[in-house]
């Protein structure tokens, strides 16, 4: 788990704490983790434990208050083309088609237009939105728009991807199709994946690893190995094995200890 | 301002479809729903119209059994008669160029300084205080202190006009630019966007909707501040043609001035609903 000089995440201490009406609220507190390079790690945890500070912190859209933490080696400071990230609701641009929505990122990197094209084209395909490339994003379905967006962030050929919990706003269904079909876009293109959810299914299905954190003060719980092949197939999600881990990051999740000392 | 007939028909898919057979596969069974709605798109301009031609009848009834109002033919013949001799012609021209100068310049002056009080700290803690003071003074309030000031030619009339057009369409760019989602410019920014970029290619589209709707507000203000100024002081125009007839108790051309105006008003709001559908066209509608 020594990553620090690759393509890897390393989180070192990191504390953040935000000002509420005048009390210290500690979302994240000494928080350490390591993520190899190309690794699918899932973070999961009750609401106000921090998930979705840590990755705001790995995005440099937040600064820690206290900690480091270094992606492929160096300190994050601010947002960079070399993580993308993908928000629950979608942020896709609404004036722009999809062609040009996953341009953009090459577009401010000052790619030409022919190569821009080019690299969006492959990575529409990528999420199989071909047919859909000059439709504008009010016309697309939820999943649709999502699988835009992580075309959109794969365009600018980020080495880390971090998605905030990207299908929490769709439908069952959905969500199950969108967990393959991700799951088979990062296999043909590797990348270091930290995905936040709030679905323990999704959580075990995803993930190399599973990352639980508490809330109060938001820090990590438990971290559980999955040791299931891949691809993860519909058997997978139907195997004993895969439902002892369910289980395990279940209670992980629903029945924590408090915390020691705090409130 | 937004007709919701479709809205619900186009959130059909949405909420299940993902993939393009599925989503192809519900468009038919949306269908029928929408063609259910058709009729309402009838019987909308029908009661329009039907609206229309009740109040021209109930003024001409009014007309006939004493009040003191022309007929509708007496109007028209008013009119024509105005057209014939080149009056309603200049008086047109007068009153849409001081429209149109007020505006255009009101709204160009807007933009930018809506744009500067969202964007920049500094400059919302600069302007904001004038804007808000001038915003609760009507700017026909100003126009005998800009009459003493700018004399009696166009420039008062213009002034006046352009302040009004100005305070409706800079309230408005500013609050666009203060309501961009927050997420959209997150989302510029890990793609390796910097302030001057995400403010041309996010900030400036995302508020052009809000901008559209200051425009409408502002045009609606720079008409009403336009006839009463005319009424105030002009040689031409149609708000001194309406004073002048006043003094000749000829009602016919006060009504040709008042359907002129509203006639004039209308096809600009037109013209700026038909750019807002075609600049902001992207928007979702609920």
């Amino acid at each position: 788990m020594n990553t620090t000089a690759t393509g890897g995440i390393s989180v070192q201490q990191v504390t953040k704490t935000f000002q509420l009406k005048g009390d210290d609220f500690v979302a994240l507190d000494r928080v350490s983790l390591d993520i190899a390079d190309n690794e699918f790690v899932t973070v999961v945890g009750p609401s106000g434990c921090g998930k979705s500070t840590l990755m705001n912190v790995l995005a440099g859209l937040e600064a820690p208050t206290s900690g480091r933490a270094l992606v492929a080696g160096d300190d994050v400071s601010g947002p960079g083309p070399d993580r993308g990230v993908i928000f629950q609701q979608y942020a896709l641009f609404p004036w722009l088609t999809v062609r040009k929505n996953v341009e953009f990122g090459l577009k401010v990197a000052g790619l030409g237009r022919a190569e821009r094209r080019e690299r969006a084209e492959r990575f529409i395909r990528l999420v199989g939105l071909e047919q859909f490339a000059d439709a504008l994003p009010k016309t697309l379905s939820g999943g649709m728009k999502q699988r835009c967006a992580i075309a959109r962030a794969y365009a600018v050929d980020p080495s880390i991807l971090l998605m905030d919990e990207p299908f929490g706003a769709l439908d069952a269904l959905t969500r199950v199709k969108l967990q393959e079909q991700l799951l088979d876009t990062w296999s043909r293109e590797k990348r270091t994946v930290l995905f936040i959810t709030h679905d323990v299914d999704e959580a075990v299905f995803l993930a190399g690893r599973v990352v639980v954190m508490a809330a109060r003060p938001g820090r990590i719980y438990d971290v559980i190995d999955v040791d299931l092949p891949y691809p993860r197939t519909e058997e997978v999600r139907l195997s004993p094995e895969f439902g002892d881990l369910r289980n395990r990051v279940w209670h992980s999740v629903y029945h924590q200890t408090p915390s020691e000392g705090r409130s | 301002m937004k007709t919701s007939t479709t809205g619900r028909a186009r959130n059909g898919p949405d909420t299940d479809a993902d993939d393009a057979p599925t989503a192809a596969a519900d468009s038919p069974a949306a269908a029928p729903a929408s063609r259910r709605r058709p009729p309402k798109r009838l019987i909308l301009p029908a009661l329009n119209a039907a609206s229309i031609v009740a109040g021209i009848s109930i003024w001409w009834i009014l007309a006939l059994n004493g009040f003191q109002f022309p007929t509708p033919p007496e109007v028209v013949a008013t009119a024509t008669e105005l057209w014939r001799d080149g009056t309603l012609q200049e008086d047109i021209l007068a009153s849409l160029g001081r429209v149109l100068a007020g505006f255009l310049l009101g709204s160009a002056a807007a933009i930018p300084i809506g744009f500067l009080m969202g964007w920049y700290t500094v400059g919302r803690g600069l302007f904001e205080p004038w804007i808000q003071f001038f915003r609760t003074i009507p700017p026909l309030a100003l126009l005998p202190l800009v009459l003493v000031l700018m004399g009696i030619g166009e420039t008062p009339k213009i002034f006046v006009i352009f302040l009004a057009a100005f305070l409706a369409c800079v309230i408005s760019t500013y609050q666009g630019v203060v309501g961009v989602d927050k997420t959209l410019i997150n989302a510029a920014r890990v793609l390796g966007a910097r302030d001057g970029m995400i403010f041309v290619r996010v900030v400036v589209p995302a508020s052009t909707p809000f901008i559209l709707v200051g425009m409408r507000v502002g045009l609606g203000s720079a008409w009403a501040t336009l006839v009463a100024a005319e009424l105030l002081a002009a040689q031409a125009g149609l708000g001194y043609r309406m004073q002048q007839a006043q003094y000749y108790y000829d009602i016919a051309t006060i009504f040709v001035g008042i359907v002129a105006i509203g006639v004039l008003g209308l096809l600009m709001d037109r013209l700026l609903l038909l750019a807002e559908s075609k600049l902001t066209g992207w928007q979702e509608r609920r």
